[in-house]
């Protein structure tokens, strides 16, 4: 009997070469021959043979793509075409300096928020209206106000990452048990110490997981400004491809949308885990 | 192509009638190379054309005028009172660009062609510019962009000028429509399974996609749709859908046809979702499509950068009239930094012999074609249509609009500092759908239509 990780692992091989196969089943054209085209019209049609060819590329036109992009991810030709690579570079940055704003507005914020039920109450239905908004809302008001579009896609990865943490932080801190700041009470710690040594540590856990949603939202958020705004980034990469009607690019761009994400997610499950204690 | 060709030959037409005008321009071309004529020359014919055709503003006159003194004398007598070298040198004028770095916006689609092949066919570089031309998701983003000073320049609709300058649809900021880019270059297009619907008529209920609303398409489209009996308000739906995006949604069956750019109509075909139904220049042969635009304050405090600009696009889509260039531009615009299309399919729009997705073969040079000049007339018509769609409420100045964003009157505004008086207007006259257009009575041309708004 075999451990459960190597079963899983099997498993989950097993499936995706089932995925793939029933991809490549499902895009391979019937073999039925349609009346006999003119050759010259043909050539203009961009068929050599025929036969309906689906418009889907299936899993080995996919893998080829990816080996292009992974052979050259570093080429720069100009403001227009440049390698995924380097695509994914300028995303993870703007997602990092949006996200970096965020929290250094968020948790200040909804630690002084949540150590105030009344501000807690007061300010919760202004939050719980601006948290849902969709980036693609945003970005016209920031480009209307802003009036530069690569400060308008940090913009918008700011003020959408920024509503899940604040709510947590502030939810986190204003959980904080009862007992533990009495008990700092009875010892007169100062009001910062407590702040430090008791709440922080205590509510730790849910702003990092207030964290974790926002770092989602934020690489969700980019994908959609960069296909609106343009230049630069995997957002562009799949509309830039999507212009050119090449799915398998697409594919190839969700395919790395979909690392990057996991990446760092996984990060901050990493850092979540290590601010986590037994109570 | 009246903007270069040779002025002062009677065989050569200043843009009345466009047809036939090919033989004239290869004419021109082989006399040029014959007498080895460099930019000077060109720029002379450019100048010259523009003061022609503002003297002369009905082509028959100018005809006569040329028979009765013939072509030397018409040259001399126009010097006599115009200083042509001087305003060709001014034109040509090598002055410092304020600024050499430059950014330009363009949509991906073969309407700025000229833009995009100013680029890697060194049009730009060629006036000491280093211009780095920026491929943009949507018309309202080249608007922004523009407006931000993101962009020095942009590739716009012809109308979106217009728009901006009397607030619609943003805040009224000057804008001017230096140079047209392309004329002709839409095709309607209609999913594969409406095959059988070649009449517009039966076109009711359908869904149709359009790239902008102050766009020629709109216009176009309604203007098609109303001549038929179609309201295009109430009987069929309009959406705004990006170019590139038409396709995808034709796929999806989102919609079920599109007006818009021969080579996004073109890969409709090429991937086997659509046919052309008809090409626009149908409707209107020669209209203007997509324009190259510019904030006045642009022009207004870097004169020189501007002016190196636009000679470098004049010059480009000199370049792009020519019949026997298509071939290399559309493989310079191919490559995914530019349009990221097929060569093939930019090859049949361009040179104009292309697969209609029916099983035919046809053959229309002129499918796309390539004239600067923004006669003013054009942004009449235009403001025509806005008026009768609802866009622009109340009174519309048409003339002074016009005048104030398409940049047809220098040779005008020249010639009255030089204490003549010039003709009252940059205008011509032309048939949309068989109906004449007279840019002096737009009042007039609104109330004669059926189906309007207002």
């Amino acid at each position: 009997m075999k451990s459960l990780g190597v079963r899983a692992g099997l498993l989950s091989v097993l499936l995706f070469i089932a995925f793939c196969v029933l991809w490549q089943v499902a895009v391979t054209p019937s073999a039925s021959t349609g009346p006999a085209l003119d050759p010259e019209y043909a050539k203009l049609m961009g068929i050599s043979t025929v036969g309906a060819k689906s418009a889907m590329p299936g899993p080995l036109d996919v893998a080829a793509k990816l080996w292009d992009n992974l052979k050259r991810p570093f080429y720069d030709n100009g403001p227009n075409d440049k390698g995924l690579g380097l695509q994914l570079l300028y995303s993870i940055g703007r997602v990092a300096l949006g996200y970096v704003l965020a929290v250094l507005v968020a948790v200040p914020i909804g630690f002084l928020i949540g150590m105030s039920p009344l501000a807690y109450r007061a300010l919760d239905p202004f939050i719980q209206v601006l948290k849902p908004i969709s980036p693609l809302a945003w970005m016209p008001l920031a480009l209307y106000t802003i009036k530069d579009s690569a400060l308008s896609a940090i913009f918008v990865i700011f003020i959408c990452s920024v509503w899940p943490m604040l709510l947590n932080t502030a939810f986190g801190v204003g959980a904080v048990r009862k007992e533990w700041l009495n008990v700092a009470r009875t010892l007169e710690v100062g009001p910062w110490r407590r702040a430090f040594t008791v709440i922080l540590p205590a509510a730790a856990p849910t702003i990092l997981t207030g964290m974790r949603i926002s770092i989602g939202i934020a690489w969700l958020v980019i994908v959609a400004a960069e296909m609106l705004v343009g230049g630069t980034g995997i957002g562009y990469f799949v509309w830039n491809e999507w212009n050119n009607l090449s799915i398998a690019n697409v594919i190839v761009g969700i395919l790395f949308i979909g690392v990057v994400g996991m990446v760092l997610d996984l990060i901050l499950a990493r850092l979540q885990r290590r601010v986590t204690f037994p109570e | 192509m009246s903007m270069f060709s040779n002025p002062f030959s009677l065989k050569s037409k200043l843009g009345r009638c466009l047809c036939g005008r090919h033989a004239t321009q290869e004419e021109h071309a082989a006399s040029e190379r014959a007498a080895g004529l460099g930019d000077e020359a060109r720029y002379r014919d450019v100048v010259a054309s523009g003061l022609m055709r503002a003297l002369f503003p009905n082509d028959m006159k100018r005809r006569a005028f040329l028979k009765a003194v013939g072509a030397s004398t018409a040259a001399a007598a126009l010097a006599t009172f115009f200083p042509l070298d001087a305003a060709t040198e001014a034109f040509a004028a090598t002055g410092k660009p304020e600024k050499t770095d430059l950014k330009v916006g363009f949509i991906p689609i073969t309407c700025a062609t000229p833009i995009i092949m100013a680029h890697p066919m060194g049009f730009y570089a060629k006036q000491g510019l280093n211009v780095e031309v920026v491929k943009t998701a949507g018309w309202a983003v080249v608007r922004d962009k523009t407006i931000n000073k993101e962009y020095d320049a942009a590739h716009m609709l012809a109308p979106m000028p217009l728009a901006i300058s009397q607030g619609l649809g943003s805040n009224p900021i000057p804008f001017v429509t230096a140079a047209i880019e392309n004329i002709n270059g839409q095709s309607f297009t209609l999913g594969i399974k409406h095959k059988d619907k070649m009449d517009v008529k039966s076109w009711k209920g359908l869904k149709f996609a359009i790239p902008y609303d102050f766009s020629m398409h709109n216009y176009l489209l309604r203007y098609l749709l109303a001549e038929n009996g179609i309201d295009p308000d109430s009987d069929v739906q309009l959406r705004v859908v990006p170019p590139p995006e038409m396709v995808a949604n034709l796929r999806a069956e989102n919609i079920d046809g599109f007006l818009a750019p021969d080579n996004v109509a073109q890969r409709a075909v090429f991937d086997g979702v659509g046919f052309i139904h008809s090409l626009s220049k149908t409707m209107w042969d020669g209209h203007p499509c997509c324009a190259f635009a510019a904030s006045r304050e642009f022009i207004t405090t870097m004169p020189n950068t501007y002016a190196a600009l636009l000679r470098a696009i004049v010059d480009a889509t000199g370049y792009a009239s020519k019949t026997e260039n298509r071939k290399a531009i559309a493989e310079a615009i191919a490559p995914p930094a530019y349009l990221n299309a097929p060569v093939t399919v930019l090859e049949q729009v361009l040179v104009g012999k292309y697969a209609d997705g029916l099983g035919n073969i046809k053959d229309d040079p002129k499918r796309i074609d390539f004239d600067p000049f923004p006669w003013e007339s054009f942004a009449v018509w235009m403001l025509t249509q806005m008026k009768r769609w609802g866009q622009i409420k109340g009174e519309v100045d048409y003339a002074s609009v016009a005048n104030q964003v398409f940049l047809a009157t220098d040779a005008a505004r020249v010639m009255k500092e030089m204490g003549l008086t010039p003709p009252a207007t940059t205008s011509k006259s032309f048939l949309v759908m068989g109906k004449v257009f007279d840019p002096a009575k737009p009042a007039e041309y609104v109330a004669s239509f059926a189906i309007k708004r207002s």
